[in-house]
């Protein structure tokens, strides 16, 4: 039973980071809310199973706000949002799609590394969640700087996101993960809200992040 | 000592938490200024008797000899930026740069955002601290962008994904610091307690401190406005409202350093750990090099400000990577010093862009002459932030290149020059913006004159006389971290 459960448990991370890397090479802006859908429900599903397997019945909050919050209503809005923009259609990676896949496997390779030498004390659930949870935290970041698009942005922080409310519930017995969840839920609410209400489209004509530097306000 | 010291420990936290509300529903523009003076004032009396009344540390709260001080200096800072404000924001209000609404949400925010500093500092959990830090960041987004042009709302879309980045890297190290700890102090609310971690910070495992204290030195150290994580700082300070500006660099980049800090003691606490000082000393240098470099080009008024205050951070988180008695009092000094003539040159300069219409360097000239009294402001506050005799900055500056100096001379000389640099061009742009014949419009200010001078009163008298009480308590705290 314990070896299942350690076995379940690691399906799920390991599924997050492959779901990670369907983030990476999706060029379509509806493509990515969908995949980004479906990562929110596979941390969601990880962090039930952690909460059965630990015996601790409060991850279960955690894991229905990721899966309300996260996998329904923030790409629901996010569909709205892209959809009132008119960029359902393309993104453009800065870096093609094979590197960006190459500097992926890497930085998964690197999290590894790191992770599995120093945390040989700490538990073998802990041990390979952190390591998943490194790669998914270190691919969010390499998309949120390999996109230049404010939506694929706040798509790729909420990945990392993900990634840390991975660590944080393999992390056995850590308290104040809830209240965690929850203020990270609020800063991911406030940042779809601030695309949604600011408009960005309507002040810059564009979400390209790219072209919001002409307002540097620094030019003579 | 448990009597009624818990009391006003609450009373920091729920002053701010309740004005808030209070600012949030009541719809006068006249009397929610005096309301967040009034406030601000009453928490700065019930974090002054934190000074001789100390509770207990609690399982969530806690006060010792160095947040005291911090808590302090943010409180009397806050409270003097609320005197600010009232000026500024009636100011705003009359040429209908900010509606009544706005102001209501605005002011609702900087009780927040009090509240937020005020729990961040005062927390015995890493875990409670990165949720009051991260509800401070929020607030400070949402008032950065609150004037909707699109340099503001750039401004605050930058610093929410940078600050947001580096929030995720500091929980990422939370995590693994408990990780650290569980196997020695077991599951629960221990193994996430100051108190508990320093004590028994020596069993801990060192591998994982190290890699938890990298990401936590990257993740607050965007927070603090440390190079290469400093894109967010100057764009913040320049496009939001000025008393933000006076907060964000006289408060929540000390906050930051706070939690830094409080890390660098677990660290230090265990021998087999990574020494955290030199990974400090280097941020902090690089800091203080690009910074003094980049106020050479300057255009505008409180991004000159905001790039001097990523290096006075730098010099800071310098002297604490340099560690030691002396270094450290240094540091504290610097600090403390830092805040009170920054947050002071933003209230002048917040004055000064409102009676020009501009923040433009070159648009503002002979400040003397036709601002007399925020000219000289301005003229005081720069030599005090320029760190010449025979102000306060000049002593702590003094002292940090000079203990350096005995230990590592090179690190010394790049340090000393790097200041050097920046007097030359804070002096510079002063000489331009202050003296000189006035052109350009120029409209009758009606400052308030209080917190500038109270501010500078302090720097200066800081420069010729510390009371010796007080140097003894910053020598103690310097002690107790190194």
């Amino acid at each position: 039973m314990d070896q299942i459960a350690l076995d379940v448990a690691h399906l799920f991370a390991g599924g997050l980071v492959l779901v990670s890397f369907m983030l990476l090479y999706q060029d379509r802006m509806s493509g990515l809310v969908n995949t980004f859908a479906l990562h929110a429900l596979v941390v969601s599903l990880s962090v039930a199973w952690q909460a059965y397997i630990q015996h601790a019945p409060h991850l279960y909050i955690t894991a229905s706000i990721a899966l309300l919050v996260k996998a329904i209503v923030i790409p629901t809005a996010l569909h709205r949002i892209i959809v009132r923009l008119g960029i359902h259609r393309t993104i453009e990676p800065v870096v093609g799609v094979g590197q960006t896949m190459l500097a992926g496997i890497g930085l998964v390779a690197l999290s590894i590394m790191v992770m599995l030498p120093i945390t040989a004390a700490a538990g073998t659930l802990a041990r390979e969640d952190l390591a998943f949870a490194l790669s998914v935290v270190l691919l969010g970041l390499l998309m949120m700087i390999s996109r230049r698009n404010a939506v694929s942005q706040v798509i790729g922080f909420m990945s990392i996101e993900n990634g840390l409310i991975l660590a944080a519930t393999g992390a056995k017995g850590m308290p104040l993960v809830v209240e965690i969840s929850v203020a990270f839920s609020i800063l991911v609410a406030l940042i779809v809200i601030g695309v949604f209400l600011f408009r960005i489209r309507e002040r810059f004509e564009t979400v390209d992040i790219h072209e919001l530097h002409e307002h540097r306000g620094e030019q003579p | 000592m448990t009597g009624y010291g818990s009391w006003f420990v609450a009373a920091v936290l729920v002053i701010p938490g309740v004005s808030a509300a209070l600012l949030a529903l009541l719809p006068d523009d006249r009397t929610t200024a005096r309301l967040n003076m009034l406030a601000t004032f009453l928490t700065l009396l019930c974090a002054a008797v934190l000074f001789v009344e100390r509770p207990a540390p609690g399982r969530y709260l806690i006060v010792d000899d160095l947040n005291v001080v911090f808590i302090v200096l943010s409180t009397f800072v806050g409270f003097t930026t609320s005197v600010f404000s009232a000026s500024y924001i009636a100011h705003e209000l009359e040429i209908g740069r900010l509606t009544p609404l706005y102001l209501r949400f605005y002011h609702a925010m900087y009780q927040i955002l009090m509240f937020g500093m005020n729990l961040a500092l005062l927390s015995n959990n890493i875990g409670l601290m990165w949720v009051a830090i991260e509800l401070a960041t929020l607030t400070t987004v949402l008032m950065v962008g609150i004037y909707r042009t699109p340099a503001a709302l750039e401004a605050a879309w930058k610093y929410f994904l940078l600050g947001s980045v580096g929030i995720a890297l500091a929980l990422f190290g939370t995590i693994l610091v408990y990780l650290a700890a569980h196997a020695t102090l077991g599951e629960g609310l221990d193994a996430m307690a100051w108190s508990a971690l320093v004590e028994h910070a020596a069993r801990f495992d060192p591998a994982l401190l190290n890699l938890a204290f990298v990401f936590l030195l990257l993740g607050y150290g965007t927070k603090v406005g440390l190079v290469p994580l400093h894109a967010w700082l100057p764009d913040a300070h320049a496009e939001g409202p000025t008393p933000i500006s006076a907060v964000l660099s006289g408060l929540l980049l000390n906050v930051a350093l706070f939690a830094v800090l409080r890390f660098k003691t677990i660290m230090s606490a265990n021998p087999q750990a990574l020494a955290p000082g030199p990974l400090m000393v280097s941020l902090g240098l690089l800091s203080v090099i690009f910074a003094s470099l980049m106020l050479y080009r300057r255009q505008d008024i409180k991004r000159l400000f905001a790039y001097s205050s990523i290096e006075h951070m730098g010099i800071i988180t310098f002297a604490f990577g340099m560690g030691g008695p002396l270094a450290n009092f240094a540091g504290l000094l610097h600090m403390t010093l830092h805040s009170l003539t920054k947050s002071a040159i933003f209230f002048c300069v917040g004055h000064i862009a409102q009676a020009k219409g501009t923040q433009r360097m070159p648009d503002i000239r002979g400040l003397t002459v036709s601002h007399p009294v925020l000219g000289w402001g301005l003229v005081l506050g720069v030599v005090a932030i320029a760190g010449l005799p025979p102000t306060g900055i000049f002593m702590s500056e003094f002292l940090i290149v000079t203990t350096t100096f005995a230990r590592e001379p090179a690190l010394a000389v790049a340090l000393g020059l790097s200041i050097l640099v920046a007097l030359g061009a804070l002096i510079l742009r002063l000489n331009g913006l202050v003296f000189g014949e006035p052109h350009g419009p120029s409209a009758p200010s009606r400052a308030s004159y209080i917190p500038v001078f109270a501010h500078l009163a302090i720097v200066l008298a800081a420069g010729v006389w510390l009371p010796p009480a007080l140097v003894a308590w910053f020598q103690h705290v310097a002690s107790r971290l190194s």
